[in-house]
C-alpha cells in the first residue's frame, strides 16, 4: 500500500473513524445532539473526500477493493442518503426515551459495510461488506427494543439474512472450487474460457439466491413487508435505500464484469425473478392497509423494474439503473421521512387512517408525500418519471419487449395503491383544519428532497452528465 | 417566448390562486379568471396578426416557435411551436378555461384555491400538448395533465368520484405508457436508420420503417389517442368520469381532454405513419361509425342527465375519428369544426346540467319536467344547445358533421350512410333532453332563480360562436388550411391521390 492507496481509502477511513469516535464520545458523555452533529460532520467529510479521491481512480486498493468512478458514485449516493436518514432519525428519537445515541454508531457501521460492497472486487470483500451491513441492520431494526414489532422485525431479519448469507457462501465456495479464484477479474477470464462444469451454474444460482434475499425480490421477498412494518421508520428508509441500493450496485458489477449476465440460464432466472417481483409486489400491495407495507411491496416491484433494466445489458442499462437508483433513493427516503415525521412516541404512523384527510391538516407534508408517491408511480415533473422513462428506453433499445410490456402493465396495477394513499390524504374530513405543527428537523430534509426530486425531474442534465461517465472500470 | 408565457401565466396564476385561496375564495377566482383571460387575449392577438400572412406560409414554417435544448444527452428539446391547428385548439382551450372558471364560481365552495390550481394546471398541460413539437415534451405534457384532472374529479366530484377518478387515471395512464413504448421504439428506429438520437417531430417525420414495425408503433400511438378520444370500445371510462366530475371538470374533459386525442391523431399518427395509418383506416372508420351509433343510442337510454350528455360525446367524437381517417380536405375541415363546436356545445350542455343540479340537487331526468315555466331563459338556452348538438343547420355542429360526411362519401358510401343514421339518432337524445327537462307537466311549482347575469355571460359567447361557425366558418378554415396542407404533405408521400 502506497500513500495514494491510503488516500483512496479516505472515505472508508473517515466513516470508520467517525463511528469509533462517536462510540467513545457516548462512553464519555451521553448527549443526543452532539452525537448527531459528529455523525453528520463525519458523513460530510467523507462525502467531501470523494473529490480528493476522484483524481486517483480507477485504482485497485489491495486485492479486495477497487475504487473506480462507479464505486465513487454509489459511495456518494450512500453517504448522502445516510446523511438525510441520520437527521430523520434525530427527530424520530427525540420523541422516544430509549437510549438514542448508539443508533448513529450502528448507522455509520452499516454505511461502511455498504461502501465496502460497492467497491468490492473479491468474494472476501463482498462477504465482509455484506456482513458488516447486515449485523448492523439486525440491531437497527430492533433498536426500539421495548416494543414488540421492532423486535420481531429484528429477529426475522436476522434469521432470513443469516440463511441467505449461508446460500451466498455456499455459492461462492462452489465457484471457487471450479475457478480456483475469488478475484472478480480472474473469474471473468475463467467464465470467458471454454464451457465449464455445471457446478459453476449451481454456484451462480446460489449467489443469485443470496442476493435475491437481500434485495427482497420474489420469491425471496417474504421478510420485506414484516421488517419494513416493524423496524422504526427511518431505519426502514435505510434498509430500503442504502442496503438494497448497495447490493444492486454489487450485483451489477459482478454480473456485468464477470460476463455471467450473458449466461443464458442466468438471464432466464433474472427474467423470471423480475416478472414475478413486478407482479407480486404490485398485486400484493393492493391488499395492504398499512402504509409501510404498501411501500414494502412497492419496493419489491421497484426492484423488479430495476432487474428488467438489468436484463437489458450494456451501458444504457447501467446508466438507467444509476439514474433509477438516485430517484428511488430520494423518493423512498422522502416517503419514509413523511412516515417518520408523522410518527409519535406511541407508534409509527403507518395505518392508512393516519393519513386520512392529511392534506387539510398538514398541507405541506401531504404535498411532499404526494410528490413522493407520484414519483414512485412515475408521473412527470418528478425524477421518478425520468427514471422509468430511462428504464423503458433501456429495455426498448435492447428489444426485450416482453419484459417492458410486463413492466408497463404491472406499473399500471401499481398506480392503484399509490392513488389509494393519495385519495385517503385528500379525502374531505369536515372538521379538519390546519394544525400548528411541532418542530421536526426531518421537515427540512423532506423539503430539500422534494425540491431535489422536482429539480431532477425537470432538469436532469447535470446528473445525466455524471451518470454517462461513470463506468465499471475494467478490472486490473 | 409568447408560447412559453402562455403556459407560465397559467401555472403562475394557478399558484397565486392557491395562495390567495387561503384568505379569500373570491380573490382566487378572480386571479384564475384574469390569468386565463390574459392567455385568451394573447392568443387572439396572435390569431389576428397571423390572419394577414397566413396564406403565404411555407411548409414547416410555424407561426411562432420556441426551441431550447432541454436534455441534450437524449436529444430532447424544449420545442414549442404554433401552427393554425394548434392556434385554433389553444383558443378553444382558453375560451373553455374562462367558461370553466365562471361555471364553478358558485359551485365550488371547498378548498377553492387548490381547485383553481388544479384547473389551471390542467389547462397548462393541455396547452403544452397542443404546442409540443418534441415527442418527449409531448409525452411529458400528456402525462402532466392527468394529475390535476385526477384531483379535480377525486376531490370536487359527485357521489362516486373516487371510482371515476381512479378509472380515468388508469385508462389514460396505461394507454399513455403504450405510447411511451411506441415513442421510444420510433426513437431507436430513427437512430438505427440515421445514427441520430432525436425526439424532434420534424426529424422523425419520414423515418424509414418496415411496414411491420410501423404498424406496431402506429398502434401504440393510436391506442393512447383512441382512449382519450374515446373510440368505441375504449370509451368505458368516459361516462363515469364525466358524470362524477364537477362542472368545470366535465367541461374541460369533454371540451379539451378528448380533443387532445383527436389532435394526436391529426398531428402524429397520420403524418408519422402514413402507410400504416392508411392500412388501418378501414378498421378505425368502422369503429368510428359503431361509436357514433352506439353513443347516440346509449345517450338516449340514460336517465342521468350528465351521463346522457357524456354519451353524446362518444357519438360526436366518432364523427371526428371518421373524418380524420378519411383524410381528405373536406373531412379534415369538418373534423376540425366538429372538434371546436363539440367543445363549445357540449361544454355548454354540461354547464347547463351543472346549473340545473345546483338548483334542483338532482340530475335524474325522471324528477324533472316542466321546468320551462319556472326557468324560461335557461330553457331557451338549453333548447339552443340541444339543437346545436343534434346538428341543426345554421349552427356549427351541422357544418362539421356535414363536411365529414361529404368527405367520407368519397371513401366509402356505406359508412357514410350508416354514419348519417347517427345524426338521425342524435335527434332522439336531443329532443329527449328538452322534452324531459323543460316540457311536460310542471308538478313541482318550484321557485327557482332563472338564468343569472354570470350564466348569461357564460352562454352568450358560446351561442355566438356556434352561430358564427354555422353561418360563416371561413376564417377558421383560412387559419387551418395551411396547417392541414402541411400535415397532408407529410402524410402524402404514400397516400393515394385524393379523388375529387
Amino acid at each position: 500500500m502506497n500513500p495514494a492507496d491510503v488516500l483512496a481509502l479516505l472515505p472508508f477511513l473517515l466513516i470508520a473513524g467517525t463511528s469509533v469516535f462517536v462510540m467513545l464520545a457516548i462512553a464519555a458523555c451521553r448527549r443526543h445532539w452532539p452525537s448527531l452533529c459528529m455523525t453528520l460532520i463525519g458523513l460530510a467529510a467523507a462525502f467531501g473526500s470523494l473529490w480528493l479521491v476522484a483524481p486517483l481512480v480507477p485504482r485497485k486498493v489491495t486485492p479486495l477493493l477497487i475504487l473506480d468512478q462507479y464505486a465513487l458514485f454509489y459511495i456518494g449516493l450512500i453517504i448522502a442518503a445516510t446523511f438525510a436518514i441520520a437527521i430523520l432519525c434525530y427527530g424520530y428519537l427525540e420523541r422516544h426515551s430509549e437510549p438514542r445515541e448508539e443508533l448513529y454508531v450502528l448507522l455509520l457501521v452499516a454505511t461502511l459495510g455498504s461502501m465496502v460492497l460497492v467497491a468490492s472486487r473479491h468474494f472476501v470483500s463482498f462477504f465482509l461488506g455484506l456482513e458488516i451491513l447486515s449485523v448492523a441492520l439486525y440491531a437497527l431494526s430492533a433498536y426500539l427494543h421495548t416494543r414488540s414489532r421492532p423486535l420481531e422485525a429484528g429477529i426475522k431479519y436476522l434469521v432470513l439474512a443469516g440463511s441467505s448469507s449461508a446460500f451466498l457462501l455456499f455459492g461462492m465456495a462452489l465457484i471457487y472450487a471450479q475457478a480456483g479464484t475469488m478475484d472478480l477479474s480472474r473469474m471473468a477470464a475463467f467464465l470467458a474460457g471454454p464451457p465449464s462444469s455445471p457446478l459453476i451454474l449451481v454456484g451462480l444460482m446460489l449467489i443469485i439466491t443470496g442476493i435475491g434475499f437481500k434485495l427482497g425480490v420474489v420469491p425471496f421477498h417474504l421478510w420485506t413487508p414484516d421488517v419494513y412494518e416493524g423496524a422504526p421508520a427511518p431505519v426502514t428508509a435505510f434498509i430500503a435505500t442504502v442496503s438494497k441500493g448497495a447490493i444492486f450496485a454489487i450485483l451489477l458489477r459482478y454480473f456485468y464484469v464477470s460476463g455471467a449476465q450473458h449466461v443464458h440460464s442466468v438471464f432466464v432466472v433474472f427474467a423470471i425473478i423480475a416478472v414475478a417481483s413486478m407482479f407480486v409486489g404490485n398485486l400484493l400491495a393492493l391488499l395492504q392497509n398499512n402504509v409501510k407495507r404498501i411501500l414494502a411491496y412497492s419496493s419489491i416491484a421497484h426492484m423488479g423494474y430495476l432487474l428488467a433494466a438489468f436484463e437489458a445489458g450494456g451501458s444504457m442499462a447501467s446508466e438507467a439503473i444509476a439514474f433509477y437508483l438516485v430517484a428511488y433513493f430520494i423518493t423512498t427516503v422522502g416517503a419514509f421521512g413523511v412516515v417518520t415525521v408523522l410518527s409519535d412516541e406511541e407508534r409509527d404512523a403507518d395505518t392508512l387512517a393516519d393519513y386520512s384527510g392529511l392534506f387539510w391538516r398538514r398541507p405541506v407534508l401531504a404535498s411532499i408525500f404526494t410528490v413522493m408517491l407520484l414519483s414512485l408511480a412515475g408521473i412527470p415533473l418528478t425524477a421518478g418519471f425520468l427514471a422509468k422513462f430511462y428504464v423503458v428506453a433501456a429495455g426498448v433499445s435492447a428489444a426485450i419487449w416482453a419484459l417492458i410490456l410486463i413492466l408497463v402493465i404491472s406499473s399500471v396495477i401499481g398506480l392503484f395503491y399509490y392513488l389509494r394513499v393519495l385519495v385517503t390524504m385528500y379525502a374531505r374530513v369536515p372538521e379538519e383544519v390546519p394544525v400548528p405543527t411541532s418542530f421536526h428537523p426531518g421537515s427540512y430534509v423532506l423539503i430539500a428532497l422534494t425540491v431535489l426530486l422536482v429539480w431532477l425531474g425537470v432538469n436532469p442534465g447535470p446528473l445525466l452528465n455524471v451518470i454517462k461517465v461513470i463506468k465499471v472500470a475494467s478490472m486490473m | 417566448m409568447i408560447l412559453l408565457s402562455m403556459i407560465v401565466i397559467l401555472l403562475v396564476g394557478g399558484l397565486l390562486a392557491w395562495g390567495a385561496g387561503r384568505w379569500s375564495a373570491l380573490a382566487s377566482r378572480w386571479i384564475s379568471l384574469i390569468a386565463v383571460s390574459t392567455d385568451f387575449v394573447i392568443g387572439f392577438i396572435v390569431w389576428i396578426r397571423s390572419a394577414g400572412h397566413i396564406d403565404v406560409l411555407q411548409q414547416q414554417a410555424w407561426l411562432l416557435e420556441l426551441n431550447w435544448n432541454w436534455i441534450p444527452q437524449f436529444g430532447v428539446h424544449f420545442h414549442l411551436a404554433l401552427d393554425g391547428l394548434s392556434l385554433l385548439l389553444l383558443m378553444l382551450t382558453f375560451l373553455l378555461g374562462i367558461v370553466s372558471v365562471l361555471a364553478s364560481w358558485t359551485e365550488i365552495q371547498e378548498a377553492v384555491g387548490f381547485f383553481h390550481l388544479n384547473l389551471l394546471g390542467v389547462l397548462a398541460g393541455i396547452a403544452g400538448v397542443f404546442l409540443a413539437m418534441d415527442l418527449f415534451l409531448f409525452y411529458f405534457a400528456w402525462e402532466l395533465m392527468l394529475v390535476p384532472m385526477y384531483f379535480l374529479i377525486a376531490i370536487w366530484g359527485h357521489e362516486r368520484r373516487l371510482y371515476a377518478a381512479v378509472k380515468f387515471f388508469l385508462f389514460t395512464q396505461f394507454s399513455g405508457l403504450l405510447m411511451l413504448i411506441a415513442i421510444l421504439a420510433l426513437y431507436f428506429a430513427h437512430h438505427t436508420a440515421t445514427g441520430i438520437y432525436t425526439f424532434e417531430y420534424a426529424d422523425l417525420l419520414g423515418t424509414p420503417l418496415s411496414s411491420h414495425v410501423a404498424v406496431w408503433i402506429m398502434l401504440g400511438f393510436f391506442v393512447a389517442f383512441a382512449v382519450k378520444l374515446p373510440m368505441f370500445p375504449l370509451h368505458t371510462w368516459l361516462p363515469d368520469t364525466h358524470t362524477e366530475a364537477p362542472t368545470a371538470g366535465s367541461v374541460v374533459l369533454a371540451g379539451l381532454l378528448l380533443k387532445t386525442g383527436a389532435y394526436g391523431l391529426l398531428r402524429f399518427v397520420m403524418p408519422l405513419f402514413p402507410a400504416a395509418a392508411q392500412a388501418f383506416a378501414p378498421i378505425a372508420m368502422m369503429l368510428a361509425v359503431i361509436g357514433i351509433l352506439y353513443g347516440a343510442i346509449l345517450a338516449f337510454a340514460q336517465t342521468d342527465l350528465k351521463r346522457l350528455v357524456a354519451y353524446t360525446s362518444v357519438s360526436h367524437l366518432g364523427f371526428v375519428l371518421l373524418g380524420i381517417f378519411a383524410w381528405n380536405k373536406l373531412a379534415l375541415q369538418g373534423a376540425l369544426i366538429t372538434i371546436i363546436c363539440h367543445g363549445v356545445s357540449t361544454g355548454a350542455l354540461f354547464i347547463l346540467v351543472g346549473a340545473l343540479q345546483e338548483r334542483l340537487h338532482t340530475r335524474d331526468l325522471a324528477r324533472m319536467s316542466g321546468l320551462w315555466e319556472t326557468l324560461p331563459r335557461l330553457g331557451g338556452t338549453g333548447l339552443f344547445f340541444a339543437l346545436a348538438s343534434m346538428g341543426l343547420p345554421g349552427l356549427g355542429d351541422f357544418v362539421g358533421e356535414f363536411m365529414i360526411l361529404l368527405g367520407v362519401y368519397q371513401k366509402s358510401r356505406i359508412l357514410t350512410a350508416v354514419a348519417a343514421v347517427g345524426i338521425l339518432a342524435s335527434t332522439f337524445y336531443a329532443l329527449k333532453f328538452v322534452q324531459y327537462v323543460f316540457h311536460g307537466p310542471n308538478n313541482h311549482h318550484l321557485a327557482l332563480p332563472d338564468l343569472g347575469v354570470r350564466e348569461a355571460i357564460i352562454f352568450t359567447p358560446m351561442i355566438l360562436i356556434l352561430l358564427w361557425l354555422g353561418l360563416y366558418p371561413q376564417p377558421v378554415f383560412n387559419t387551418f388550411n395551411p396547417a392541414m396542407e402541411t400535415l397532408q404533405q407529410h402524410a402524402g408521400q404514400t397516400m393515394p391521390a385524393l379523388r375529387r
